[in-house]
């Protein structure tokens, strides 16, 4: 009879395992159960069957959306390493590329919103620095409740010092983002965070464990017992009347993360190829990353886990496997550089241990106290059987279309000035305010204009960045939302002088197992795809967050999609803020009275209803290039993308901090200044570039007026006229959030 | 002129006050908490960023660092020290300079660009400002200043406070910015003039403040 350790003593047997179905609770069904005794010809152990609910797990395996993920677009001249690594990369010229990703940390967040979004900062950035690159910026893209809820208020406050406290304390910028408000989010907030790297190209490197006989190093912090089963937590829905998930929450230590950081960066740097691999402990923590290195490479591994750093006695193989314990990294080193690489990491107080090696065998073998206590074919444990979604369409897109929402306002500056105040619309600032914008000393754009821009010292070189979708589209028109957010990140760009090269996206959802969803994951991902092909932009990168529900109700579907632009020459770095009085307002772009979905609609009557128009995907690439090329040519002097709150509130945006208004007048009605049409762009022109302008934009722009030197906003539509001052205006705009958050 | 930047674990502003002093051309260098000598150098650049996590109080950790005791030498030898956000905090630490940093008067981090007056022009740090209203970044979130009203009256009767906010930033007593000591040798200061001397990210009014140190 095989010795059982002194640490597993207490564990149930292969057979106790079969007998009390424990695997159920980590989301592994009875038929991948079956599936892997048949396989293994024998009943998996205790350990075992962690391994296997942690890697078939949808957070790690991604079984259930990879059908729709594989459909993604992500080749191009510029791509250098599409999905499946740490992060995707893009060349970006001089032998530098830049390295991006987001990640969801919805889960965690909405159980212990400060931990919960600090780690999801923590563990976007060590996706960026495992490729090599130094992150230079952080955003965030949060979604919350109504904020007149006192729960909004505890996770906005929660999530906002999480994310504040670690990026800060790490000295990288936090530049940009978007937040919106809207019940559906009420349960399930949103928390994904995305960071952008600069790589020298020579120093890239991917997470695969080539080379036999090359050590698994693991560097960083030690292991201890949270966030075990973090992975499958965030693979299952929430139940409102239970409040059990805290364990599986993961505690982060900024600090630690700022010396792994610094120090791995270095070792690259230093070591270069003999640092074979390198990947992050994330999700499911040592077994996913050790498994997919070992995969990726067709080898198998063998680890010793008395030699895994540990902070707490008695830990057992299931937990020193399945620890998502923070700021822990895995190295493939070839042999005679073990010493060296480790010697870096212990100097700046950080363990550094070789924990096994690359084998030949194709096996993931583990061993505890000499005894054999996993062994498992490597190629079996990373692949989960395939699964078939079902799709159907949601009824509310089949049935009988809701009457057109047509506004009947009968006072436009009022509804203007209370959709000035509206959460989504208003000012960010007071959120913002918390995230150090500009250590490193390389932010040209901050937070509140439509895209961050980051310089590239001793370049001429800027990379633009954005996150954007509105889950209300997409609620309407999976297809058309997702199109509408890669179009509208695009913009907001575009908008700042910069050509969009990339995107990542972070797909939330709901349960994947209702066909309904499964078929909204699917339509917006196609819309997404559509979208992304015809301005260039590869998806290089991604994650997928699936069971954002609570006792049954799905949040909207919430494609985000990240976007980074290049920007060749940091002279024409635009902002959105207007420049000189008696400079000409044009409209890119046909207003339509899109309100559907839209903010006035969400304003006037409580929700939103209705039919998403469809949007020409030629039409919004040829504005695009219109404001590139205007920017280009000096001829545009600011520009704005019009989204919510549609042309009267990108206006009033233009004039804010500015001590400027505008006189603008159109034929449409007035209230049209509020509808939110696609491919729409404000932009400025000085009166003496108004022949040049014309000439290169022809039919697609509109004069709409002129910037003026009081402060005065005049909207004059074909019946009424929106008249405030733009102190006022700013007020409304600036205040709301803050006045709401301390009610 | 020879700097040292002082780079403790956690620093996070090394690289930017490295960067800038290097902009006007001083031979900068960072040199690790580590180092036992300060030798050679004319300044000393405490920079900002959390040292050792600031999980205790800022700085009272990094005041331990083998660095200080030189840096405390070169201080006492009148060389030029400035002590930026978790330098001015870890200054304090050390008994360089009085008083202390509390969290801010609303807590939480605050990144803004906000107005300060040069209060005093003459100081070594500020002598090339010609204008008496500036703005310069902040980004702190235990940036209050407090010293017992003896102290302050000291400082204010002494000519020590050379910046003042024009706006309660975050509670500090007599909206102090940055202080020097006794001499006139030792600066801490709460704002970044690191981070405002290019005119391509928005502020170059921290540019007279390198140019007062060269002078």
């Amino acid at each position: 009879m095989t010795i059982i350790p002194e640490a597993m003593r207490n564990e149930p047997t292969p057979e106790e395992v079969r007998a009390s179905q424990v695997y159920l609770q980590w989301s592994l069904s009875q038929d991948e159960y079956e599936m892997i005794c048949q396989h293994l010809n024998r009943l998996p152990n205790y350990t075992e069957t962690g391994l296997f609910a942690a890697m078939w797990s949808e957070h790690c395996s991604y079984k259930k959306s990879k059908p729709v993920l594989r459909k993604f677009w992500s080749q191009n001249e510029r791509v250098v390493q599409g999905p499946g690594e740490g992060a995707g990369v893009l060349d970006i010229g001089d032998n530098q590329a830049v390295v991006f990703k987001a990640e969801s940390h919805n889960h965690p967040s909405a159980v212990e919103p400060y931990q919960g979004a600090a780690t999801g900062v923590g563990g976007i950035i060590r996706d960026i620095f495992s490729m090599g690159a130094q992150p230079i910026a952080i955003l965030d893209s949060l979604r919350f409740g109504e904020l007149h809820h006192n729960t909004t208020k505890h996770l906005l406050n929660g999530i906002v010092s999480g994310i504040a406290d670690y990026g800060n304390s790490l000295g990288i910028p936090t530049v940009g983002g978007d937040v919106m408000f809207d019940a559906t989010y009420q349960q399930n907030p949103i928390v994904n965070a995305m960071a952008v790297g600069l790589l020298n190209q020579a120093d890239l490197h991917v997470g695969k464990a080539e080379g036999i006989g090359n050590r698994i190093l693991y560097v960083g912090a030690k292991t201890g017992r949270d966030g075990i089963h973090g992975a499958t937590f965030a693979s299952s829905d929430f139940d409102s009347s239970t409040d059990q998930n805290r364990s599986a929450v993961q505690v982060g230590d900024p600090f630690l993360e700022k010396l792994l950081m610094d120090t791995t960066i270095k070792a690259i740097h230093i070591f270069g190829a003999a640092i074979v691999g390198v990947q992050d402990m994330g999700a499911a923590g040592l077994v996913s990353s050790s498994a997919e290195m070992a995969g990726k490479a067709g080898n198998g591994i063998h680890l010793n886990l008395n030699q895994v750093p540990q902070r707490e006695t008695n830990l057992t193989p299931y937990e020193l496997m399945l620890s998502e314990s923070q700021e822990r990294m895995l190295m493939v080193v070839q042999a005679d550089h073990v010493a060296e690489v480790a010697q870096l990491f212990t100097d700046a107080d950080l363990a550094a241990v070789d924990i096994g090696e690359v084998t030949a065998d194709g096996r993931y073998r583990l061993d505890f106290d000499g005894v054999e206590v996993a062994n498992i074919d490597v190629q079996y444990l990373i692949t989960p059987p395939k699964q078939n979604q079902k799709q159907q369409v949601p009824a509310r897109l089949t049935a009988e279309a809701d009457p057109e929402f047509v506004p009947e306002l009968t006072d436009v500056t009022a509804t203007f000035k209370d959709l000035l105040a509206q959460s989504t619309i208003a000012s960010k600032a007071e959120i913002f305010k918390h995230y150090d914008c500009s250590v490193r000393t390389d932010t040209v754009i901050k937070p509140g204009g439509d895209a961050a821009l980051v310089r590239i010292k001793n370049t001429r070189k800027v990379l633009a960045m954005t996150t954007d979708v509105n889950g209300r589209y997409v609620y309407l028109n999976p297809q058309v939302g997702g199109q509408l957010a890669v179009a509208e990140a695009a913009r907001n760009i575009v908008a700042t002088g910069a050509t969009p090269i990339g995107i990542t996206d972070c797909l939330n959802f709901g349960d994947p197992d209702d066909p309904e969803i499964y078929y909204e994951l699917a339509q917006s991902c196609a819309g997404i795809n559509e979208m992304a092909q015809k301005l260039n932009t590869p998806i290089i990168s991604g994650n997928v967050s699936l069971y954002n529900e609570t006792d049954g109700q799905a949040i909207y579907p919430t494609p985000i999609i990240g976007m980074v632009g290049l920007l060749e020459n940091i002279d024409h770095a635009t902002t959105i803020n207007f420049k000189n009085a008696d400079d000409l307002i044009y409209l890119i772009g046909t207003v339509r009275p899109d309100f559907n979905g839209s903010e006035l609609q969400k304003l006037v009557t409580g929700k939103i209803s209705g039919q998403l128009k469809s949007l020409d995907l030629n039409i919004e690439k040829q504005h695009q290039q219109l404001v590139l090329k205007g920017i280009e040519d000096q001829l545009i002097n600011s520009a704005h993308d019009v989204a919510e709150g549609g042309v009267a509130v990108t206006l009033a945006e233009m004039a804010f901090k500015t001590p400027f208004g505008c006189q603008v007048q159109a034929d449409f009605a007035a209230s049209w200044y509020f509808a939110e049409s696609p491919s729409l762009f404000v932009v400025t022109v000085r009166p003496e570039h108004q022949a040049d302008f014309e000439l290169l934009a022809r039919t697609q722009a509109h004069l709409l007026g002129k910037v003026t030197a009081d402060t005065k906003l005049e909207l004059t539509g074909s019946d009424q006229t929106i008249k405030v001052n733009q102190a006022v205006a700013q007020k409304l705009y600036e205040e709301s959030i803050k006045c709401q958050l301390n009610q | 002129m020879k700097a040292a930047v002082i780079q403790f674990p956690g620093s996070n502003c090394d690289l930017d006050m490295l960067n800038a002093l290097q902009l006007f051309g001083v031979e900068a260098q960072i040199v690790s908490h580590k180092a036992t000598s300060l030798a050679g150098y004319d300044a000393i650049f405490l920079p900002g960023g959390f040292s050792f996590g600031d999980y205790l109080r800022c700085g009272a950790i990094a005041r331990f660092s083998p660095i200080m005791t030189a840096v405390t030498t070169a201080a006492a030898a009148g060389k030029l020290i400035v002590g930026v956000c978790n330098g001015f905090q870890i200054l304090t630490e050390a008994g360089l300079l009085p008083g202390q940093l509390m969290m801010n008067e609303t807590p939480g981090f605050i990144c803004a660009e906000v107005p300060i007056t040069v209060i005093n022009q003459q100081s070594q740090f500020t002598n090339q400002y010609q204008q008496a209203t500036i703005t310069l970044p902040v980004a702190h979130g235990e940036g209050r200043y407090y010293a017992d009203e003896a102290t302050i009256a000291q400082l204010e009767a002494n000519h020590q406070v050379i910046f003042r906010y024009q706006t309660n930033v975050n509670g500090s007593a007599e909206q102090i910015a940055g202080i020097v000591n006794e001499k006139g040798n030792v600066l801490g200061m709460m704002p970044h003039p690191e981070r405002a001397v290019e005119a391509i990210i928005g502020n170059i009014d921290g540019q007279d403040f390198f140019r007062s140190i060269l002078n």
